[in-house]
């Protein structure tokens, strides 16, 4: 598995093979608070990078998550739909939204690294 | 975020906030904690189970003083205000002349005044309003220089009563001047979350002090507008803005409760004419509960439809409920559409998530009365 990157929208990808699963980062959930329900793409769908293609709730507010590349969804994590307090408790693992089969695969490389990324954050604050 | 470039206003308590980890976010043009770390759902459910402190000072405090304050303030508002006994409260809408809401607020009877809080972002409109029908020796003072703090939940009484025996034995709506933790305080056994509790006007220079004398009692924990807006919601009170404004009328937001038995022989109020009709020949629409199926959450300006069909109304407040554990929603629609259980469509983001018209409130009251 190759390292995760990240992108401005506050999502991580991790690429496997050619499939790229993607959810949000520490820093998105955490400002989000409480998710209560996410809206998850269709399987078989194709997305173009930047395409809005699921809604995470919090108790607040609705925000879009964008696909990071471009590709077709192949999965998406069922067990949110019962749980979505995961993507609190354990968005980089448990709480992942969807895996993306890459129409080109050096897409995710060309996206941030995790020190790209914190500097970015901390660009925000 | 879309932040005006606006100067925001701090309440006396914004260095607490700070110090207690909130989240400032914008609201009504002052800088308020939408949330503390404890974060909007654990912050909500411990109102419901034990006591929240919320700063409310943003809100609008005022004193009515002369001969005649209550008959005066009826020139804007269909409650019976004259009727109220001292060191009681009464909520009421101030209308407008074709019958829409100015505003929302609360009138106590002090003795020799009466004290009046409205809502921050409309204390510029409604200020003005009641000044201008203010007959000789009636006057209109706005009270700037004080804070408001809420203390809800069915812990928050008992605890506040360990600083100021007195307040227990105030029932729901009762008002009292106490002293607490040495502070002067006008104490009211009312709230914003359907929840026991008490709002507690102090002065600016000592509400700080105030407010870390109630956060150390058992059971208290600092609570930001996002669970007070999860809290009203549940318990069915309106905000002003979503749910009623200038264009709503009482009696289509069904607030019709607010019009003193009096006022509607008199018919001498702002809007009373279209109330009066209203009454008589029912409204388009109406205010409901709603309760969509599933988890999915409806926002605000969700539009209403029959379901599979045209439609017929619009969402004014939505979110997740932490305390029934899914989402609730009001807003208007069609009389025809608007008896408890009629189902629904609500168009989110395109789709239709079912739901059906509820009663509210969706969390029972737990007043003391």
């Amino acid at each position: 598995m190759s390292e995760t990157k990240f992108t401005k929208d506050h999502e991580w990808v991790r690429l496997d093979g050619g499939v790229a699963t993607v959810g949000i980062t520490d820093h998105a959930q955490t400002a989000l608070g409480d998710v209560v329900f996410v809206d998850l793409p269709e399987v078989g769908r194709e997305v173009a990078a930047g395409e809005a293609v699921a809604v995470v709730e919090s108790v607040k507010a609705a925000s879009d998550v964008y696909a990071p590349i471009a590709g077709r969804i192949v999965e998406v994590n069922g067990a949110l739909a019962d749980n979505p307090g995961a993507i609190n408790a354990a968005p980089t693992s448990d709480g992942w939204f969807f895996r993306i089969e890459a129409a080109d695969a050096e897409e995710v490389a060309a996206l941030m690294d995790e020190a790209a990324y914190a500097a970015y954050v901390d660009s925000l604050a | 975020m879309a932040d005006s470039t606006e100067q925001l206003l701090d309440t006396p308590l914004a260095s607490l906030h700070r110090e207690l980890g909130g989240r400032m976010v914008p609201f009504a043009g002052y800088a308020m904690p939408v949330q503390y770390p404890a974060g909007i759902m654990q912050e909500h459910l411990h109102c419901r189970a034990a006591a929240a402190l919320f700063d409310v000072s943003h809100m609008g405090q005022a004193e009515l003083v002369g001969e005649g304050a209550a008959a005066a303030l009826e020139r804007v508002t269909p409650a019976d205000v004259q009727i109220l006994k001292p060191g009681r409260q009464k909520y009421g809408l101030l209308t407008m002349a074709e019958g829409g809401i100015l505003d929302d607020f609360m009138v106590a009877n002090m003795g020799d005044r009466l004290f009046l809080v409205v809502n921050a972002s409309r204390k510029h409109v409604d200020l003005p309003y009641i000044e201008s029908v203010l007959p000789a020796g009636v006057s209109l003072r706005p009270l700037p220089d004080r804070a408001l703090i809420a203390l809800q939940g069915p812990q928050a009484v008992a605890a506040i009563a360990t600083l100021a025996p007195g307040i227990a034995a105030l029932s729901f709506m009762g008002v009292g001047a106490f002293t607490i933790a040495g502070v002067p305080a006008l104490v009211s056994r009312s709230g914003y979350t359907g929840e026991d509790g008490v709002e507690v006007s102090v002065p600016a220079d000592q509400a700080e002090a105030f407010a870390r004398a109630l956060l150390a009692l058992p059971g208290v924990a600092p609570a930001g507008l996002g669970a007070r807006d999860s809290l009203r919601l549940e318990a069915g009170l309106c905000l002003y803005g979503n749910d009623i404004d200038e264009t709503t009328s009482p009696v289509e937001a069904t607030l019709t409760w607010t019009i003193g038995k009096r006022r509607r022989m008199e018919w001498n109020f702002p809007g009373a004419e279209r109330v009066r009709e209203e009454l008589a020949s029912g409204t388009t629409r109406l205010r409901v509960g709603i309760r969509p199926e599933g988890r999915q959450p409806a926002r605000g300006h969700t539009p209403v439809h029959a379901p599979g069909g045209a439609a017929i109304g619009e969402v004014t407040s939505g979110g997740f409920g932490p305390s029934i554990n899914g989402p609730v929603a009001m807003g208007y629609v069609a009389r025809d559409h608007a008896a408890d259980g009629t189902a629904l469509d609500l168009m989110v983001r395109g789709k239709a998530v079912p739901a059906r018209v509820a009663p509210m409130p969706f969390v029972p009251h737990r007043y003391a009365r």
